[in-house]
This record gives C-alpha cells, sequence and structure tokens, in this order.
C-alpha cells in the first residue's frame, strides 16, 4: 500500500458528500462510507452498523481466505490446472459485505466472479472450480445453498432473480433475493427489463451492481453517461452508491435494501463502487488497457489492509491472530489445489446426462450410438 | 359431454383452464393475456376466474417475460409463457437458448425447467411483417429444448396439458391460421405420449410429412390426389423435437417415398433434417429422393404475396408428381 497517494488527502467523511454533478462519472463518487480507506471508523446518518470484535474479525476472516483462494485459483490457471479464471482480486469488501448480509433462506444469482458470495452461502469453493476447470458447466445443486449457477452470458441472471423474487412474493414468504452483476451488464437489455419487472411488481429483489471499472477492456465511462445507482429513480425505486471496497458499508447497505424487500417495498439498486485489481479473466492483459497509477491508486484503498488497520488500532486482533489466519489461508490453498488436481474428468457418457428431464428419442438413439463406439475400442483391445 | 367440438384457439384456453385448476403452481404470463385475453383471445375469460397472480399481463419485453419465468420456475412454479406473434419471440431468444434450455444439464439434473412458451406461428391470415413466420427450426436445433405443434383441436387440448405437465422446457408452436378451425375434443379420453406423430391419412404410394397448419393441406391434397387414383398417407408429426422417426420410417417402408412439407423455408429446415434421418433409415426402400415442400429463402413476404410462398395445394400435389414420376 502506498501511503502516499492517499496522504495528501484528508480522510473524507462520508456525511460530507462531494457533488457528483459536474461530470457523469467523477473520480470522487458519492458514496456511503464507513471505514475510510485508511483505516478510520466514520458514521452515515442512514446506515448504522454496530458489529462486536468477533463479527469484525469474521468479516476480515472471509475477505482473507476468499482473496487466498482466488489466488490459488489464479496460479492453477497459469499451472494448465484451470482452463480460465475470474478473479475477484479488490472486490472482497463488496462481496463478503453483501454476502454477509443475506440470511439463508435468501437466494443469491451470481454471475462468474461471486467466489466471495460463494464463501458466504458456504459452498465449497472446490465446487466453483469445475466450470473453470472444464469438468462441468455448473455443477452444484443450487437449492441447497440457495446460490443459483454462475451466469456467464452477461445480466441474464438478473431476469431470473427478478422471476424468482416475484415467485418468493406470490408465496407470501418474507425472504428476500440478491442479483449480482458488473457495470458492463448494466448496458444489457435484460437488466433494464429486470428493473421494469422487479419495480412493476414490487419483487423483493436487491440489484448488487459491483462498479468495478473495467468490463474486459471498456471502462465504465462506456457504458453509462449516469452514475450507475441513479438509474434506479428512472425505473421507480431507490438507488445507492457504496464505497465497494469498505466491507462495512457494503454490509449496511445491503442489509438495509434486504429488509426494505422483506417488507414488501420492492427493490433497491445498490452500486458498490470498487476495483477489479487483476485481469478480466486469466485471458486478458490489463497493462494493453489502463495505466498503473489507476491501479496505484485503488491499492491504497484496499478493503483488507483497511479492515487489518481498524482492528490493529482497536485492539480488536493480535498478531498472533494475523498469523494464524495465514496459516488457515495456507491450509484452504493446499486444499482447494490438491482438490482440482484430483478432480476427475467426466464419463465420456456424461455428454449426454441432464440434456432432458424426461428423456428425449434423439438423445437415447445418440448415446446408445456413442456407447457402442467406445466399446468398439474395447474390442479391439486398444 | 366428453366429446365437444372446438375451434382451436378454444380448445388450448379450455386446456389452460383445466391446467390452471389442477396445480395451483402453474401460471399464464404474457403481453395482454389478462384483461383482453391475449390477442388471439386463447386466454380469454382466464384472468377473471383465476385472478392476476396466476394470469400475469406484463410489461411488453419478451426477454424479461422467458427471463422471469425462469425465475419463477426455479422457485418451484410452472409458468405457461406467450409470446404474442412469431417473429416476436426473438428478444427472447437469448433467455431461451443460453438460459433456459441449459439449465438443467448445468445444474446436473438437479433442478428442473417446466416452462412452457406457446408461439402462434405461420402465415395465412394477411398479417404484417414478423406476424406469420415459423421459426421451429430454430428451436428444434437447440440441445435442451422440445418443440411441438398440434394440428387440431383434440391435439391443443392434450398436448398443451402434457406440456404443462412436463419437466422439460417446451416451445408450443400453436397454427394462428388453424385457431377458428373446430374438430372434435374428448376431454375424458386418455392422451397417447406427446412426441409420438399421427397418421392422419392412410395411404399406400407415397407419404406426406407435416405437422402444425400444413396437415390439413396435406390432407385436402391426399383428397385431391385420390381422384387421381393416388393413395397418399398424411403423417401428423406432432412434435418436431424430437421427431418420432419410427412412424416416418414405418411409412416409408411401406410407401417407398417421402415428400416433407412446412411453410418455414425449406433451407436448413426441418424438412432437411427428416429427408437425411430417413435416407439413413430407409435407403433400400426409397423409390424417389426425399422431396420438400416449404418455403423460400427469402423474408415472409408482404400478404398480397402470402399465397405465392406458402405451400398450397397445387405445389403438394406437383411434388407428388415428381416423386411419383421417379
Amino acid at each position: 500500500m502506498t501511503v502516499e497517494s492517499t496522504a495528501a488527502r484528508k480522510p473524507r467523511r462520508s456525511t460530507k458528500r462531494v457533488s457528483a454533478a459536474k461530470k457523469p462519472q467523477s473520480s470522487e463518487p458519492q458514496l456511503v462510507q464507513l471505514l475510510t480507506p485508511e483505516g478510520e471508523r466514520v458514521e452515515h446518518p442512514e446506515y448504522e452498523i454496530d458489529l462486536t470484535p468477533d463479527e469484525l474479525r469474521g468479516l476480515y476472516r472471509d475477505m482473507v481466505l476468499t482473496r487466498r483462494f482466488d489466488a490459488e485459483a489464479t496460479a492453477l490457471q497459469r499451472q494448465g490446472e484451470l482452463g480460465l479464471w475470474a478473479s475477484l482480486l479488490g472486490q472482497e469488501a463488496a462481496q463478503i459485505g453483501s454476502g454477509r448480509a443475506l440470511r439463508d433462506d435468501d437466494y443469491v444469482f451470481p454471475t462468474y466472479r461471486e467466489h466471495g458470495v460463494a464463501w458466504c452461502r458456504g459452498v465449497d469453493p472446490t465446487n466453483l472450480l469445475g466450470m473453470f476447470r472444464g469438468v462441468n458447466h455448473g455443477g452444484w445443486d443450487p437449492t441447497t445453498n440457495n446460490f443459483h449457477l454462475y451466469t456467464i452470458v452477461i445480466g441474464s441472471q438478473t431476469l431470473h432473480a427478478t422471476g424468482y423474487a416475484m415467485g418468493v412474493a406470490k408465496d407470501g414468504a418474507d425472504s428476500a433475493v440478491i442479483a449480482y452483476f458488473g457495470d458492463g451488464a448494466s448496458s444489457q437489455g435484460d437488466v433494464a427489463e429486470s428493473f421494469t419487472f422487479s419495480a412493476v411488481y414490487n419483487a423483493p429483489v436487491v440489484f448488487f451492481c459491483q462498479n468495478n471499472q473495467w468490463a474486459i477492456s471498456e471502462p465504465t465511462e462506456r457504458q453509462t453517461r449516469v452514475p450507475l445507482y441513479q438509474r434506479a429513480q428512472g425505473f421507480g425505486f431507490p438507488g445507492v452508491r457504496v464505497d465497494g471496497n469498505d466491507v462495512l458499508a457494503c454490509l449496511a447497505v445491503t442489509r438495509s435494501a434486504l429488509e426494505r424487500a422483506r417488507r414488501g417495498e420492492g427493490p433497491t439498486l445498490i452500486e458498490a463502487f470498487t476495483y477489479r485489481m487483476g485481469a478480466h479473466t486469466t485471458s486478458d492483459d490489463p497493462t494493453k488497457y489502463r495505466h498503473d497509477d489507476e491501479r496505484v491508486a485503488w491499492e491504497a484503498k484496499d478493503p483488507i489492509l483497511r479492515l487489518r488497520t481498524y482492528l490493529q488500532n482497536e485492539g480488536h486482533a493480535d498478531e498472533a491472530y494475523f498469523t494464524a489466519l495465514d496459516e488457515e489461508s495456507d491450509q484452504l490453498a493446499k486444499r482447494v489445489r490438491e482438490a482440482v488436481r484430483a478432480m476427475p474428468d467426466p464419463d465420456h457418457m456424461a455428454i449426454f446426462d441432464n440434456v432432458y428431464a424426461d428423456g428425449h428419442a434423439l438423445v437415447d438413439e445418440e448415446r446408445a450410438q456413442f456407447a457402442a463406439y467406445q466399446a468398439s475400442f474395447a474390442e479391439e483391445g486398444n | 359431454m366428453a366429446v365437444q367440438k372446438l375451434p382451436l384457439a378454444k380448445a388450448l384456453n379450455e386446456s389452460l383452464r383445466k391446467a390452471l385448476d389442477t396445480d395451483p403452481k402453474v401460471l399464464i404470463m404474457g403481453e395482454d393475456v389478462g384483461k383482453l385475453g391475449g390477442v388471439f383471445r386463447v386466454t380469454d375469460g382466464l384472468q377473471k376466474d383465476f385472478g392476476e397472480d396466476r394470469v400475469i399481463d406484463t410489461p411488453l419485453a419478451e426477454s424479461g417475460i422467458v427471463g422471469t419465468a425462469i425465475g419463477l420456475a426455479l422457485r418451484g412454479y410452472r409458468p405457461v409463457v406467450e409470446i404474442q406473434f412469431d417473429g416476436f419471440v426473438f428478444p427472447a431468444y437469448d433467455q431461451i437458448v443460453t438460459q433456459l434450455a441449459k439449465m438443467h444439464a448445468r445444474a446436473l439434473g438437479k433442478i428442473k425447467m417446466p416452462v412452457v412458451i406457446r408461439i402462434p406461428y405461420g402465415g395465412g391470415i394477411g398479417a404484417v411483417e414478423h406476424h406469420s413466420e415459423s421459426p421451429e427450426a430454430l428451436f428444434a436445433h437447440v440441445p435442451g429444448l422440445k418443440v411441438i405443434s398440434p394440428s387440431n383441436s383434440s391435439d391443443a387440448y392434450w398436448m398443451l396439458q402434457q406440456a404443462i405437465q412436463s419437466d422439460d422446457p417446451v416451445i408450443f408452436f400453436e397454427p394462428k391460421r388453424r385457431y377458428w378451425d373446430k374438430s372434435d375434443v374428448d376431454v375424458e379420453a386418455i392422451p397417447g405420449p406427446l412426441h409420438k406423430a399421427r397418421v392422419a391419412q392412410v395411404g399406400s404410394d407415397i407419404t406426406l410429412a407435416a405437422y402444425g397448419p400444413m396437415v390439413k393441406v396435406c390432407v385436402e391434397a391426399a383428397a385431391a390426389a385420390a381422384e387421381e387414383g393416388k393413395s397418399v398417407e398424411v403423417l401428423d408429426l406432432r412434435s418436431m423435437s424430437p421427431i418420432d422417426f419410427d412412424t416416418i420410417q414405418t411409412s416409408v417402408e411401406k410407401t417407398g417415398r417421402l415428400i416433407v412439407v412446412h411453410e418455414a423455408p425449406v433451407f436448413y429446415g426441418s424438412g432437411a433434417e427428416i429427408a437425411a434421418r430417413i435416407t439413413e433409415r430407409c435407403f433400400y426402400h426409397l423409390e424417389a429422393p426425399v422431396l420438400r415442400v416449404g418455403g423460400y429463402h427469402a423474408p415472409y413476404p408482404p400478404a398480397r404475396l402470402e399465397e405465392e410462398y406458402l405451400p398450397g395445394l397445387d405445389r403438394v400435389l406437383d411434388a407428388v408428381d415428381r416423386s411419383l414420376a421417379y
């Protein structure tokens, strides 16, 4: 962390909002913040949070382990064990803060980068790697942890979340639904349609947009001429921009939006203003489209370091704690590495599995043909 | 009375009524399906009887309709979605192809997608652009979808209920120019398997295979051919995915000749698939190449030209002559 980049700037209390009206995408966004980049606790008039040291350490642990898991997956991709990886580096606070706001009976619709949210839902991280290793296209039972399959087509899942939330309302349940998407997805028609449907039907859904500033190589300015959270107003529901690198603010804002949904007051759009520290996926090269100084500036806002500073300053965690957590991180990485390497290739016949629930004559025919073809090798003794 | 003579659209209406009545998880969704009862009145009176919570008027957004139906299915509902016209399905095509069709497989079978998408399709009603197309091949090509089309009121009544009961996504193509044709519906019958073809007309010289709106044309062609002493067998395929090739094979082994008739463009159409498979299965039984009669590789024409574009009696009979000439 470079202190220089932030030293000149006085820690800004979010109660003193800086106007973002002058230009479409202000570098000083109007956002909810409860923990400054320097680890200073600040208050916000609308969003309060009061956590025990245990809970604070829990959030810290979640972020550290998620980052370690993510780093390990990136390494596994570089070693050829995964075909691709979409890193969440830098977005830990947005994901852990929002993820820890959820109740067990809430339902999550992620993109393909919500590894931290999956962690909060109790999804075994190794389950997330199957699709990136190429052994399945999802592979977990979404109903076990109320965590839907990763969705790769940008923004599609916001409609699934809205429909699911409409069903929740029909059932008279008081659970809520959260849909994750990025700033790039905000350009998709499906996201606009999900805003329309959720508003019209007053669906208990929270739209959690992680504006990580880049949609592969396209900046947010290429997606929108108004701050994203302001779009909600045009659809008739509230939008709020939160410091996406502040886990406390993300937790408080998401909790509030979920409670609003539970009360039957409809959707909320949360724009978590954050930064993707790495590449979009392991396939692209950020040095081709963005400058190092931008990344350096955001490093100063690192979500994990700021909570660590706060924990240390408040005396909530000592060196022994951090050392133990480092050890736990290494154990997690080891477990993930071993699990990925041990992950078996699927059986050849899996091509034909679960194409249809009720069967299909053509699939049956082709399955039989393929089985006979495979068997012919065995007969030839190959 | 168990047997009633109903227009096809009314049979669909009765079918939806029965489904709503039988299963509280069944929902109807679409543009104008509520108060108006749909532009073809297929959902007429359903919202009045089952309420706005079961028969849901939606915003005008096809991707939104299908996308939210997927979410409702994940929550345990069985949405029956109406797309107003064939040419309007494309904004929803992404949700249907990339999401709906694959969800069951991606979850390794742990979740099911019981969504029915009703699409009035085909021409012959003098409509404007985007209101007369036959895009069934675009859906039949997609693994994970089932594609069916009734040609008469009885099938309309039963196939729709079977589609709703299916745990797979079903694209249900309704032949809009047959909506007003009346035929018998036995509401107490035990329906046959959903994907089995029906012999609509028994014959011995040549087989015509059709579905949806073209079945009637083929039956009329068979009657006309009979006057010339030709015995034409007509198959109503009923299902385009899967296709009941066994029934086609049995017929072709008897007649030695096959013509596939559909409204959709011939190029890459379902006729191509049937011709290829039947050539594989029946090569030594065929007396002539499998012929196809259908639309041209051109946008569906303006209404004043559609009679030229659509396969009619003469074009079908011409193909019969060509086949028999081998």
